[in-house]
């Protein structure tokens, strides 16, 4: 298998938090080498505390050795951090199908987040992935895993899960 | 340089900073964590876990890359389970018990603002993993930064009950904010091999960036007491951190090995 039909064979292994992604079109996957009979793998945590890691960690090992690879090894890399500019369009649409407001991209130089007010911080509308509404408001900055925040819809009553942009 | 480069005479000073730095993230997290379930309506008790999460995680990365420095193949866990309160190396602000929700969040205050500075500078660390765990904690710390910078204006600016116990909580731990940007011998060593920034730079950068936020949220900046808190980065604790290990150490010492 060349490292491009490996890096094929890792799109089996779906984020657990949010299955409808899976780790390559996440952006996780950084880089696939083979060395004599080693696959080594390289991941990027989305975010350090993230507890999905491990299980990742885990499912790429066996999905590579039921290919016949016996030899796995996972690097966790922290450079460059991971950011959600690196989901590709296809994640985000599966994303927003799914009933999590996708991240939009980030401005080219973010600005450092420095102690404004929220009202001041705050980026752009999120539109509602179930309405399309944009009458949507924050109801926590953190959801129920690192990467996402609470929201509220004001035209459909719903409440929905966005992906923070990082 | 990275850990096949790394002098060897610099290991012993590494070592020790990053436990510090590692130490600092662990314990706390751990009292973040004391929230879940408490936190004062259900939003905020994620946030609190969600905080505590991210500490945790860089506690991990950095008692890792502890241990590798180390090479006598002691693990993240080995560190944060094993170890007895005089060797741990975490300043006194973050073992001290989590209060009420005033206390908490102006203690994150006062962290996030020193741990943001400090992640931003230690990206350019000559020292390449720990630069890379630097530039990927800066992000999440900044997220604690916001939002602890929006309570301590909820606070101070709320109610003259929240006002109070912000300020009260702000006067009380003002002493225990010298220790995050203290030097020795230890950092002297690391700052010269430019692998740890220089503290004296950033001291005036937080004490500015507090007290604006302390401004805005009609809070009274404390006078500089006549006695600063120190010791933790040399294993002397409050008792309050020998309680807290007791609790997060007991099933690794009851049953050594326990995995799940
Ligand atoms: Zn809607």
């Amino acid at each position: 298998m060349t490292p491009a039909e490996i890096l094929e064979a890792l799109t089996e292994v779906r984020d657990p938090e949010i299955p409808v992604l899976n780790i390559v079109e996440m952006g996780i996957v950084r880089d696939v080498r083979l060395e004599g009979d080693t696959v080594h793998v390289d991941i990027t945590p989305t975010y350090t505390g993230c507890p999905a890691m491990r299980t990742i960690e885990a499912a790429i090992v066996q999905t590579l050795q039921a290919r016949g690879f016996q030899q796995v090894v996972v690097h966790k890399v922290f450079r460059e951090p991971w950011t959600t500019d690196w989901m590709t369009d296809e994640a985000r649409e599966k994303l927003r199908a799914y009933g999590i407001a996708p991240p939009p991209p980030r401005a080219d130089e973010a600005p450092e987040l420095i102690p404004l007010p929220f009202s001041v911080a705050r980026g752009p509308a999120v539109p509602c992935p179930f309405c399309g509404s944009e009458q949507t408001r924050q109801t926590s900055a953190f959801g129920a895993t690192a990467c996402k925040a609470l929201f509220f819809c004001e035209a459909c009553q719903q409440p929905f899960e966005y992906f923070k942009a990082i | 340089m990275n850990l096949e480069t790394l002098d060897d005479a610099l290991r012993p000073a590494l070592f020790e900073y990053l436990l510090r730095l590692g130490d600092d993230a662990l314990i706390l997290g751990h009292r973040l964590s004391e929230w879940c379930g408490h936190g004062p309506y259900l939003e905020e008790d994620i946030a609190l876990a969600n905080l505590a999460l991210d500490c945790l995680g860089h506690a991990e990365a950095l008692l890792t890359l502890a241990g590798e420095v180390e090479g006598q193949g002691r693990t993240a866990d080995d560190l944060a389970f094993l170890r007895d309160a005089y060797d741990f190396r975490n300043v006194q602000l973050v073992e001290l018990p989590r209060g009420d929700f005033a206390f908490t969040i102006v203690r994150q205050f006062l962290y996030a603002t020193y741990a943001c500075l400090l992640y931003k500078a230690l990206q350019q660390s000559a020292f390449e993993p720990l630069a890379g765990i630097a530039a990927k904690a800066h992000k999440e710390m900044q997220y604690h930064l916001r939002h602890s910078s929006e309570w301590m204006r909820c606070l101070g600016d709320g109610t003259e009950e929240s006002h109070r116990r912000a300020q009260s909580a702000l006067d009380e731990l003002w002493m225990y904010t010298g220790e995050l940007f203290e030097v020795d011998d230890t950092l002297r060593t690391l700052t010269e091999a430019r692998i740890a920034p220089d503290m004296a730079t950033l001291q005036p950068k937080w004490r500015e960036q507090v007290e604006t936020v302390l401004r805005e949220a009609t809070l009274t900046v404390p006078e500089d007491p006549p006695y600063m808190a120190t010791g933790g980065r040399h294993g002397h604790h409050t008792e309050h951190l020998g309680h807290l290990l007791a609790e997060m150490q007991f099933l690794q010492r009851a049953y050594p090995g326990a995995q799940w």
